[in-house]
């Protein structure tokens, strides 16, 4: 993605769909791996932490995006940083005030946005480079491409853990919770097997 | 119990019982990265436990002398992020000067230790936590820093034998190294009745 690709149609919407699977953040590229681990033992918390980090992720890719003339190669590291520490720091509060039981549950996780590799990598990879649209659609991507991987294996372990999703039971009454998803052994071995799955699907494919 | 076993128990727990890389899922992608040989893990884990322990303590010095005081805790994310870069910046370069091999070694990974979960993951726990003294902070955040280590080496002597097992092809790499995680929390879940 060069600086100067206003004009070709095709641009806007490939930045837009390459993190929704392409460049899928969590089962493609295998970065920002803490909170697909950590808060996804339901789906409300995983939804949560999914919009958290589409906002800090629009918001810090526009800001880095019209500084990017401004930014020394030695300091840019800490520029980014720092714009993505005030924008989760807004966050925080707003869900400290609006949301106090998730952000109960989610607890440090929120402030470890800032040091999700997701986020720093997508300003440096993209939002120092392009233009201003190309780089908030792209956040919108990739931040939806995360949380649906998010909703997703929250949904499988919430539905193995209690049989039910966002209070909806689901599984038949006879259904035996498996209580393992819902400890860290749950979360890494079904990543793990996600990631086996994501292998085979695009195994398939002709890209 | 006295002060030291009070210490002792906090570093136990803190290396083995909860475990951040197990419990917390802090400090995931370099365990992914580096974890494939068992030196270089050895040493990443060695950076790891050195920078906690300085970050751990000199966030909380600012946090208790300068932002409590001040009533500045609305801007404590920002003071966290720049303590550990500087304390980090301060770590690679000495470690460049002095230990040119091992810095070969980390690659990438040694700038990226700034934004690794751990370091920031322990200021804010230790922060939640309530922690009320200099010498209980530094000996929690290196039992941090020792259980990275100590699970990052144990991951990478099992990823060399890795190597060689006959994996199916769609689970190699990435995936059996996180259901292999996976195993081992339930492993150390067995020192959960360990302490109280």
């Amino acid at each position: 993605m060069a600086k100067n690709d206003r004009g070709q149609p095709g641009v806007y919407r490939r930045a837009l769909l390459t993190g929704l699977w392409r460049e899928n953040p969590t089962f493609r590229l295998l970065i920002g791996m803490c909170p697909p681990l950590a808060v996804t033992t339901a789906v409300k918390p995983a939804l949560t932490m999914g919009l958290s980090v589409i906002f800090v992720l629009v918001c810090s890719n526009l800001v880095v995006s019209l500084m990017r003339g401004l930014l020394k190669p030695h300091l840019r590291i800490i520029m980014f940083t720092l714009t993505i520490a005030t924008f989760v720091t807004i966050c925080d509060l707003y869900l400290k005030a609006f949301q106090p039981d998730m952000s109960e549950i989610l607890g440090a996780y929120v402030p470890l946005i800032i040091v999700n590799c997701l986020i720093i990598f997508r300003a440096e990879a993209c939002a120092s480079k392009c233009g201003l649209v190309v780089s908030v659609l792209d956040a919108i991507g990739m931040g939806s491409g995360f949380t649906i991987a998010l909703c997703i294996l929250a949904g499988i372990r919430e539905l193995l853990a209690t049989g039910r999703v966002f209070d909806f039971q689901v599984m038949p009454a006879g259904f035996v919770p498996w209580l393992a998803m819902q400890m860290p052994v749950g979360a890494f071995v079904t990543l793990g097997l996600l990631l086996g799955l994501a292998n085979i699907v695009t195994g398939k494919e002709p890209d | 119990m006295d002060r030291l076993s009070v210490l002792t128990m906090g570093f136990l727990s803190m290396v083995l019982v909860n475990n951040f890389v197990f419990t917390k899922f802090l400090g995931t992608c370099p365990y992914l990265g580096v974890s494939g040989r068992i030196d270089s893990a050895f040493g990443m884990g060695l950076a790891v436990t050195f920078v906690t322990a300085l970050s751990g303590a000199l966030t909380w010095l600012v946090d208790y002398y300068v932002l409590t005081p001040l009533g500045l805790e609305i801007t404590r994310y920002i003071c966290y992020i720049v303590v550990i870069a500087g304390a980090v910046q301060l770590v690679e370069l000495y470690v460049r000067k002095f230990f040119p091999s091992l810095y070969d070694a980390f690659g990438i990974y040694l700038p990226l230790i700034s934004t690794n979960c751990v370091i920031l993951g322990i200021c804010l726990f230790l922060d939640i936590w309530g922690t009320n003294s200099l010498l209980g902070v530094v000996v929690l955040s290196s039992g941090v820093g020792i259980g990275f280590t100590v699970a990052i080496c144990i991951m990478a002597g099992i990823r060399e034998n890795l190597n060689l097992a006959d994996v199916p092809a769609c689970l190699r790499g990435a995936p059996i190294t996180l259901i292999t995680a996976g195993l081992l929390t339930l492993a150390f879940m067995g020192f959960a009745g360990m302490i109280r």
